[in-house]
């Protein structure tokens, strides 16, 4: 009973006309930072810091939180719309929102979109409220074994898929993780794979160089070639009707949206994975539990709704290691995390207790935040779809000078545009060939994830890697990624027992 | 009337030569005082969430919420390499007046692990702002409570014992070895990638003690779940009344600093330079940052022009011993 009366007393804060302003303006300054590639919820939160010197801290937080929350719903559109992912979290929303635009569906994908980060949003922070603390124990329980066990998962669910070539899946995840080895090595701190003394290396390969590249530039070359030079219009309408059918046609998706918002939120709470990791998981579990995974990849709604829901529902769960042990989960949280310092706000486990006011404050006007977020959302697609209603000729230059803002913004640097090129040209070509593309962008996300954590697992165990199952959370996780590697080949036995039972 | 007339006429022409005359004086003024055309780039030599990264990001915020500056400070982090990303830049900035970059201690050992064709005699000081401290912790379920009772253990351990700890090479592994060069004792040293995540191993018990910064564990100290058992510093902090030094305890020498400085590139114009370090002044006297330091512990500690430079000279010597007695460098 004690959390419902404190989250009334946070509602009494949030709903504050003043507060709510703040909310509103947030939720839009956030779609469109979202929607712009290279401008991620990272960039904006900083640019909008010294905007909420002016208002007291509560209502600071809630501004920045909103921002935070509109640009995880706007990394969507963007992705959706011109394929390119508009922040890191989005990159598997493009995956099959792309396809279901070029389909002439892109109403139905943004609709998608919107309602399953809603609910991804809202189940997330039900069980923010209900077990913050109790979570907070368990994200403590998380050690690099446990960490190393969850990336193995992470990659399992994309081997178990069935619908693409085994061998094409191995190689994809082989070249991302090759990708993601260049840059410095934790352990030892020397820099690896520099090709000579190139300095643009020594930050490693920004993902999103890669995702932008292969998904923004590789699209344009893709479509260049199957349109020949023939002016093409996309298919793209918009009506209310056609957005309640949307709407009502979502029902059967809502296990998908259970499965991405859980999974989301767990991984959210972890700290130093967040959102993105979260985002490509709950897309692989979606195509594992598929009964048509062959459908993902041409546009089916599942790949939309579950990474949209996942990342939502992380981006409010990586909140809470900022919160209760003041370690950000996402460089996003990161920027929070500097805001709340300077107002004087110690992120840790006795904030919840110091500053009941200020944390009942921040989480309901995530709930607040969430609504207003959905209806401004849903208003605009009109505006949006006008956007895709454009000519090829015209929308290509734009999404190339996006692509282009996208791979330099948040680096500054030079370097990685040009490697935002070659992996667009390299991309394209190995689309031809037909490898799929998702599971290289996978694997240089959870690469150097993976990689720290079992290097430090083996350092502390000295070399044995018995510690992997003798740590019970691990051992689950290691279980079930088996099962997952292990599923095409059963299928296959199966697929063969129904044929000679013919 | 014309005479009405002539009087508005001289009334006039003194208004005009006054005019003239306060600009005069205030040319010279606007031509001394340089300030930056275009938002400055805020160069981090480390990555995102880290303590360094923390502290610029609080910095731009002091210096936005104040208007310190005439255009922001833009914060950008280049962490690759330990640093050797942003050492490289900063070289390659040469004359540039729109970038200053936060420092820690990587400026000295980055160049001297690996040679990257960067020498910091070159740069231009700016200002030290901080020199943070180190504490050797461990989890409050552990029953050490003196440095004795650690060294007991970690021996019995027999070279099991896990010291968690930033990058190989950075700050906590030179505390670390200076622990194991002092006491004859050996640690499995595990690197984090920042020094919160660190702080979070320590209190999951994934590994059994750190040495970090106070603002690291602050608030899981101020909660009860780490326990600090000694300080290397000269003296007592103010925030640990009850956590002896090393050196009361016998240890002499066992004193190790972060420093916390701005550079800007090399061959930076004199007017240039005063502009930034009378920001930073401002900065280093402003209530936010005087509450901050107080609150983390944080030693206040202004240093600038050749005094730094000599500062930073006198401290790559100290590195190079360390890092030759960590068998890190030849």
């Amino acid at each position: 009973m004690d959390i419902f009366a404190n989250l009334i007393d946070g509602f009494a804060t949030s709903l504050l006309p003043y507060n709510m302003m703040m909310i509103t303006l947030g939720v839009v300054a956030g779609l469109f930072i979202g929607a712009m590639p290279g401008l991620g919820s990272v960039n904006g939160v900083a640019i909008l810091l010294p905007v909420t010197f002016l208002v007291p801290p509560t209502s600071a937080i809630i501004f920045l939180g909103a921002i935070y929350y509109g640009a995880m719903y706007g990394g969507a559109i963007s992705s959706i719309m011109l394929g390119i992912p508009g922040a890191s979290t989005a990159v598997a929303t493009t995956f099959d929102g792309r396809p279901m635009a070029i389909k002439g569906e892109a109403d139905k994908a943004l609709v998608a979109a919107a309602v399953a980060s809603f609910l991804g949003g809202t189940i997330s922070i039900i069980l923010f409220t209900l077990f913050a603390p109790l979570l907070a124990d368990f994200a403590l329980k998380f050690g690099p074994a446990e960490e190393f066990a969850l990336m193995i998962l992470a990659f399992s669910t994309f081997i178990g898929l069935g619908g693409d070539s085994i061998l094409k899946t191995l190689f994809a995840i082989f070249f991302g993780l090759a990708l993601s080895a260049v840059g410095l090595d934790v352990v030892s701190g020397q820099s690896r794979l520099i090709f000579g003394d190139i300095t643009g290396f020594y930050h490693g390969i920004n993902f999103l160089v890669l995702a932008i590249g292969i998904y923004g530039i590789g699209e344009i070359l893709w479509t260049m070639e199957i349109d020949k030079g023939n002016v093409s219009l996309s298919k793209a309408n918009v009506s209310l009707k056609r957005i309640f059918k949307a709407i009502k046609e979502l029902k059967n998706t809502w296990g998908t949206v259970l499965m991405g918002s859980f999974l989301g939120y767990f991984v959210g709470i972890l700290p130093a994975a967040g959102a993105t990791p979260g985002s490509l998981m709950a897309y692989g579990i979606a195509k594992s539990a598929s009964k048509t995974p062959e459908n993902f990849g041409k546009g089916e709604i599942k790949g939309v709704v579950a990474p949209e829901a996942a990342n939502n529902a992380a981006s409010t769960g990586s909140m809470l290691p900022m919160l209760t042990l003041g370690i950000p989960g996402s460089p996003t949280t990161a920027i929070l995390l500097g805001g709340m310092v300077i107002w004087g706000l110690e992120p840790g486990p006795l904030l919840f207790i110091d500053q009941r006011e200020f944390v009942w404050g921040l989480i309901s006007s995530l709930y607040t935040a969430n609504v207003f977020t959905l209806l401004i959302n849903i208003a605009f697609i009109p505006a949006f779809i006008a956007v895709l209603k454009m000519p090829f000729t015209i929308l290509a230059p734009i999404i190339f000078v996006l692509c282009v803002v996208g791979g330099y913004a948040p680096t500054n640097d030079m370097h990685d545009v040009w490697l935002m090129l070659i992996f667009g040209l390299g991309g394209y070509l190995l689309r031809k060939l037909n490898y799929p593309m998702a599971p290289v962008v996978l694997a240089i996300v959870l690469g150097p994830l993976a990689e720290r954590s079992m290097r430090q697992t083996l350092i502390g165990s000295h070399g044995s890697p018995m510690v992997f199952i003798e740590r019970p959370l691990s051992l689950i996780f290691l279980i079930i990624s088996l099962f997952l590697f292990a599923l095409p080949l059963l299928k296959k036995l199966n697929l063969r027992k129904k044929l000679e039972s013919l | 009337m014309k005479e009405q007339m002539v009087k508005a006429k001289r009334w006039f022409a003194w208004a005009i030569l006054s005019i003239f005359v306060a600009g005069l004086f205030s040319i010279p003024g606007s031509v001394m005082a340089w300030e930056p055309k275009k938002p400055v780039e805020f160069v981090i030599m480390a990555g995102q969430g880290g303590g360094a990264d923390r502290l610029a990001r609080l910095i731009q915020s002091i210096i936005a919420k104040n208007k310190f500056s005439p255009q922001p400070f833009i914060p950008i982090n280049k962490g690759g390499g330990s640093g050797a990303e942003a050492l490289r830049y900063l070289q390659d900035k040469k004359g540039d007046p729109h970038v200053v970059m936060a420092t820690l201690n990587s400026y000295y050992t980055t160049p001297l692990r690996s040679n990257i064709g960067v020498d910091i005699k070159d740069f231009t000081p700016v200002a030290r702002l901080a020199l943070d401290t180190f504490l050797l912790w461990v989890n409050s379920e552990s029953s050490i409570k003196s440095v004795d009772e650690y060294l007991a253990e970690v021996k019995k351990a027999g070279g099991k014992w896990k010291m968690g700890g930033t990058g190989t090479g950075q700050e906590d592994s030179l505390v670390t070895g200076m622990l194991e060069g002092r006491f004859g004792v050996k640690h499995t040293y595990i690197p984090f990638k920042g020094g919160g995540t660190v702080a979070k191993n320590l209190i999951g018990n994934h590994i059994d003690s750190t040495v970090n910064n106070p603002s690291e564990q602050m608030g899981f100290f101020q909660a009860g779940k780490s326990r600090p058992i000694a300080a290397f510093t000269p003296e007592r902090l103010e925030a640990f009344p009850d956590v002896p030094t090393m050196g009361e305890l016998g240890h002499n020498n066992m004193v190790y600093f972060m420093q916390r400085s701005v550079i800007a590139p090399p061959g930076i114009p004199s007017d240039v330079q005063d502009f930034y370090v009378g920001v930073f002044k401002k900065v280093n006297d402003s209530a936010e940052w005087i509450k901050y330091t107080n609150d983390k512990s944080l030693g206040r500690a202004w240093l600038t022009g050749n005094d730094l430079t000599d500062f930073f000279l006198k401290e790559r010597e100290v590195h190079r011993k360390l890092l030759m007695d960590a068998g890190e460098i030849k």
